[in-house]
């Protein structure tokens, strides 16, 4: 007997129709602690307990009335056909299509109401996922790469919807019809019932005897494709270099060892993976077949009657088809409780420093920055910053100079209380750091980092990103404070173009006078600056210059300096060598001084003769 | 379809597993039709006529006949499993020696990413695609077209008033066919339009916490959370209204069998055997078309990928050896000359990279690039090497046409530092040994140790043989450029690039490996590009490029007193007015200009 349009196939079909994701095959992980995360879940689904409880019922009754449909054939075909009663055949049939058509249409309904249930649920994790990430320190996302983060990320939540879209609802309706198979088998005849049971346990040792192969197959699939991979993404991005030192060759056969070791454990795998399909086949023909033979003889023996036996049949297809399912969904359970598992220990992740609970709302400032002794350090035993003393009064433009690593970024982390520091203080206009509400503390601090960051939006929206309040005419005030204001509407469609990712279509130069113009709109007392190292066009580069003096003016300034012309605009040069202060003053006084800030300039001229 | 049919010389070497599969997978179908019918059997002639021997013979030829089809069953994914994986493997490889022979250009046009999908997703859904076919591709039709027969043979005004239900069906699965990629696609946009939000609070977190907007971000997250959770929802409810339809038409099919197969039966025109037996036919044929729902799934992502994959067959590289090209002697002097060369990107007049240019490199000199980003000094050197051809004029190295030179003799006198250093997975000795993989160990020191890397690599726990990460992340950017820089070195080029290559190293290592590379560079030809003026004043040749044109070319003292541009550089990166006197002796007061 042939398979019947089981749900497992539709099932298929729906897995086959998902949104193509960057998964790999047969990716099989498993949940550390699969039980915790399922009742982490559970609360997610507790929020919709009518919808449960509609669904659930409607899953009972439609079970039931599938159940009868099989019953009834076997009525029709005994008590009707039989004995040629043509009403009682009709008003059968009738009843049969009115089962039928009920059990369909409240199993529809199940499902919609399931969809919802489990989006909705989704929904609230992927939110919960974002808003704790949100409230993460710097450090979390300093020691977790942006890009592995968001792959991981995506991943995981993509997981967790595989299982969730595979419609739950046939799953709980498949178990609970096995078990009102068996039921029913048992009402009807408990020999026959006794028969079928025989196949489960078969059924379950098949599946086991598979599995586990299957299981070894596709993990060591799964570490041969990583490493097929490695090679392959390696060597093409590392294509110009492959080629400008020409080791194709080499390349070449590294990847032909890779790429054969995937084919023989994909083989391997796959092979295994599909023997559970003839298997269960075979076993749920000879499950028909056995209930055919011995339903015929106990048939010929007067025991039951021929329309039992057609019903047992048709519940016998209808019972194997929960396991079938099961099984397939096992991976997909497997992989989606691994994903909660890593969602939720992102979620568990400690959120950032908080405000002290006297921590106070902080009033227009005047911009002096005070750091007392401070020490830091980002791992405990390496210190960066040690007993850190230095004073920025209102008004004045700071300059940190130092070779890289020296700690310059850290001082700039500190300020912003993206990290707590260790040891010392830090004040503004007098006022501890830690004693400010953290919000009030950064919007009264400007940042211009070296490596713009644009979202993709429009000019006018990143601009605005600085207030989001700000009216149109202040955001294209800014942009003309900034020098912005003409290649912004040199553009397609002016302030409203829309920049694309990492904005690739605005050059440096005029990313980092997007970013200055954001900082104006914004307003600060204190400024921050990390200037960016890569060089622009020196006409781009006047420009700049000019309106990050706009900028700075009537601001305390800090600024990360790689040009001369900043160095020597600066109230104060602090010099920075492994953390701690070695010099400080103007750049004259310090070129006086000829110490180690003198060293590190006139290195650049080493060698030329005079 | 005809991307696929044009890929379809991969399954050749494979055709006689490609055949047994099918031929195995077609007994199948007979194996499959042949139960309802014994099943019939047993009803009719067994019970019905109380013939015990003829129930249980039938049963034992039913258990026969289903190990065998499970065998058969078996065998046919053993040989399409082999076939399709066999098929991914040569697909996977093609591409790949495909990609080896990619210049510059057709690299720049397709990045890393892209050509990664088409490795792995594109060479996945064909491997699928194969696969499926060969398992269930003969099956379904066939399976169809059988049991159809045999409903006729059964009963044929019963099999005639399955037809319209059966076409109802059809069209059914047809319309959710066609309604399921479209709502898929939107779904995918909606989800992409979420990961984006969170892309851009994980890359830009410093900017957000900096401008304290959670609660704008979080907004814009609901927006886009809500949006993507409205339409997965809905295509849900499609999804889950598909299977309960195709349910209720094999149900309704039953109702009729049951009906107008038992008015039958009491007419005495049709047997209860056949009643049963054709219910199961119906299940055999609704079957297939729900196979055939996932048929057209795979066929539509094959073809779509098929299409992506013969993109990257079809490419032709850019730069390719010309028939009578000819090795380069081995003792090549490294004279270099340009000779008015324009350069533009993809045949694009109107904007060149560069034009004429014309340039000359003695043996044995240094010639520093200097300009702004996007000037174009990059190219310029890249035209060397031919990574790119030039597109008007001409290079001559010793006096040849470098386009007459197998591009491979040409690659071994050149030795090239990138401006993105990019390392290996091994170990450092791997990395500096990259080019010449049979160089000494004293020769990989000497190298390292005219990088000013030695110090830092003895530094490392497990120093020559410290493991590298792909792409050398585990390294930091000026231990990764001086790494490379060590490369470059051992392979002993008679022409030396360094394209911005110590950006990353502090000024004063740089003026060491500045130092090293003198003592070593003696008889190479060498070009610099740089940022910083200091890493250029000791060139005896410094090319000034200003959008895509040689605007000054000479000594640093020629330049500093005839070229503008050349001060103007000068004066923004050394501050203005500061004189290197001053900065030499350090004690009297910078001049404002």
């Amino acid at each position: 007997m042939t398979v019947p349009p089981s749900r497992t196939e539709t099932s298929h079909i729906r897995a086959a129709m998902q949104p193509r994701g960057p998964r790999g095959i047969g990716k099989i992980e498993k949940a550390k602690d699969p039980r915790s995360t399922m009742n982490r879940l559970v609360p997610y689904l507790s929020h919709f307990k009518l919808g449960m409880v509609l669904v659930l019922t409607f899953v009972l009754i439609y079970t039931v009335l599938g159940l009868m449909g099989p019953y009834l054939m076997g009525v029709a075909i005994d008590r009707y056909i039989s004995t040629k009663d043509v009403f009682g055949l009709a008003r059968i049939s009738l009843l049969m299509l009115i089962a039928f058509v009920l059990n369909n249409v409240f199993q529809a309904i199940a499902n919609w109401i399931m969809a919802e249930i489990s989006q909705r649920a989704l929904k609230q994790i992927r939110l919960d996922l974002f808003g704790h990430l949100q409230t993460l320190s710097l450090s979390f996302f300093d020691s977790n790469p942006a890009g592995e983060l968001m792959s991981r990320l995506t991943n995981d939540i993509d997981a967790i919807n595989q299982a969730v879209s595979q419609n739950i609802t046939s799953l709980i309706a498949s178990v609970l019809s096995m078990g009102g198979i068996l039921i029913a088998m048992f009402i009807l005849d408990w020999r026959l019932a006794l028969v079928s049971l025989l196949v489960v346990p078969i059924m379950l040792w098949f599946t086991n005897f598979v599995a586990r192969y299957t299981r070894k197959g596709f993990e060591r699939l799964q570490k041969h494709l990583g490493q097929l991979n490695g090679v392959m993404e390696e060597s093409i991005s590392g294509q110009k270099v492959i080629q400008a030192f020409r080791q194709n060759e080499s390349v070449i056969a590294a990847f032909r060892q890779y790429n054969q070791e995937v084919y023989s454990a994909g083989i391997y795998a796959n092979t295994y993976a599909l023997l559970l399909m003839p298997l269960t086949n075979v076993l749920g023909n000879f499950f028909v077949i056995v209930l055919a033979g011995f339903g015929g003889w106990l048939a010929l023996q007067g025991l039951v009657t021929v329309g039992i036996i057609a019903t047992f049949i048709n519940y016998g297809q209808n019972f194997i088809n929960p396991l079938r399912q099961l099984a397939n969904l096992y991976n997909t359970i497997q992989a989606a409780l691994a994903g909660a598992e890593r969602v939720f220990e992102i979620i568990d992740t400690p959120p950032e420093i908080q405000d002290a609970s006297d921590a106070l709302p902080l009033k227009a400032i005047q911009g002096e920055v005070q750091f007392d002794q401070v020490d830091f350090a980002y791992q405990l035993g390496t210190p960066i910053i040690k007993d850190m003393t230095l004073q920025a009064k209102a008004g004045e433009i700071v300059a940190l100079v130092g070779p890289t690593g020296a700690g310059k970024t850290t001082i700039i982390n500190l300020l912003t209380r993206f990290y707590e520091i260790n040891g010392g203080r830090i004040s503004v206009d007098g006022e501890d750091i830690r004693q400010i509400k953290k919000a009030d503390l950064r919007r009264k601090l400007g940042l211009v980092l070296q490596d713009t960051f644009l979202f993709s939006n429009t000019v006018m929206e990143n601009i605005r990103y600085g207030r989001l309040e700000a009216t149109d005419d202040d955001c294209i005030q800014a942009a003309m404070m900034a020098d912005a204001d003409h290649f912004i509407r040199q553009l397609p469609q002016g302030y409203q173009t829309m920049l694309s990712e990492r904005a690739s279509n605005l050059s440096q130069g005029q990313r980092q006078m997007l970013a200055i113009a954001r900082a104006i709109l914004a307003d600060p007392s204190i400024l921050i600056l990390d200037e960016a190292t890569s060089s622009v066009d020196t006409r781009t580069e006047a420009r700049i210059q000019k309106a990050l003096l706009r900028l700075m003016e009537g601001r305390t300034s800090f600024v990360i300096a790689h040009r001369l012309s900043t160095i020597r605009d600066a109230n104060n040069v602090i010099v920075i060598n492994n953390g701690e202060i070695v010099e400080q003053g103007t750049h004259q006084q310090l070129l006086d001084r000829r110490g180690f800030y003198h060293h590190l300039y006139i290195s650049q001229f080493k060698g030329q003769t005079i | 379809m005809k991307h696929v049919f044009k890929l379809f010389h991969f399954i050749k070497p494979y055709w006689k597993r490609a055949v047994i599969a099918l031929v195995l997978l077609t007994s199948l179908v007979f194996m499959d039709l042949s139960i309802p019918r014994l099943i019939q059997r047993i009803i009719d002639e067994g019970i019905a006529k109380n013939n015990q021997p003829l129930v249980i013979q039938t049963a034992l030829l039913m258990i026969g006949i289903s190990i065998l089809s499970m065998l058969i069953a078996i065998g046919n994914n053993y040989y399409s499993v082999q076939v399709g994986e066999g098929v991914a493997r040569d697909l996977r490889e093609a591409l790949f020696l495909k990609i080896q022979t990619y210049s510059y250009g057709n690299l720049d046009r397709q990045k890393t990413g892209q050509l990664m999908v088409r490795l792995t997703s594109d060479v996945n859904a064909l491997k699928t695609l194969t696969q499926i076919s060969l398992r269930i591709g003969t099956r379904a039709p066939l399976l169809m077209i059988g049991s159809l027969i045999l409903m006729f043979n059964t009963d044929k005004t019963l099999a005639l008033t399955m037809l319209p239900l059966l076409l109802f069906t059809s069209a059914m699965i047809v319309f959710f066919i066609a309604k399921m990629e479209p709502l898929f696609g939107t779904v995918q946009q909606k989800l992409d339009r979420l990961n984006n939000v969170l892309q851009e609070n994980i890359a830009g977190v410093r900017l957000v916490k900096a401008f304290v907007r959670a609660d704008y971000e979080g907004e814009r997250f609901e927006v886009a959370n809500e949006d993507l959770t409205d339409r997965s929802i809905r295509v849900m409810k499609f999804m889950a209204t598909m299977s309960p339809a195709l349910t209720i038409c094999v149900n309704i099919g039953m109702v009729i069998v049951i009906w107008s197969g038992g008015m039958q039966a009491i007419r005495g025109e049709m047997t209860i055997g056949q009643i049963v037996a054709f219910i199961n036919y119906l299940l055999t044929t609704m079957t297939p078309l729900i196979m055939m729902t996932m048929l057209s799934n795979t066929w539509a992502a094959g073809i779509a990928s098929a299409q992506r994959v013969n993109e990257i067959v079809d490419t032709i590289p850019d730069v390719l050896d010309s028939p009578e090209a000819r090795p380069l002697p081995e003792q090549a002097q490294g004279r270099v000359v340009f000779e008015n060369v324009s350069f533009f990107y993809n045949g694009n007049t109107h904007e060149p990279v560069l034009q004429d240019i014309n340039l000359a490199a003695e043996p044995g000199t240094t010639v520093a690039i200097l300009g702004a980003t996007g000037a174009g000094k990059s190219t310029l050197i890249d035209l060397v090497p031919r990574f790119y051809d030039v597109s008007a004029g001409r290079i001559l190295l010793d006096g040849i046409d470098i386009r007459q030179i197998k591009q491979d003799s040409l690659l071994a006198q050149i030795g090239i530092v990138p401006q993105e250093s990019v390392l290996f997975s091994g170990t450092v000795r791997d990395n500096i040994r990259y080019g010449r993989p049979e160089a000494s160990e004293a020769e990989v020191i000497a190298a390292a140790k005219a990088a000013q890397a030695h110090e830092f690599i003895m530094g490392l726990p497990q120093q020559y043989d410290s493991p590298v990460e792909q792409r050398g992340t585990n390294f930091s950017g000026g231990q990764k450029q001086r790494l490379a820089i060590a490369r470059a070195l051992l392979t002993q080029p008679r022409i030396l690039i360094l394209d911005d290559s110590t950006s990353a190293v502090d000024v004063e290592t740089e003026t060491k490996i500045q130092d090293a590379l003198e003592d070593l560079i003696g008889q190479r030809t060498s070009f610099v590009i740089a940022q910083r003026i200091s890493t250029v004043l000791k060139a005896d040749k410094i090319v000034v490029i200003d959008m895509g044109r040689i605007v000054a070319q000479g000594t640093h003292k020629e330049l500093m007193l005839s070229s503008p541009i050349y001060q103007e550089i000068y004066d923004s990166q050394l501050g203005n007015g500061f004189r290197l006197e001053e900065a030499a002796t350090g004690s009297q007061r910078s001049v404002p200009a």
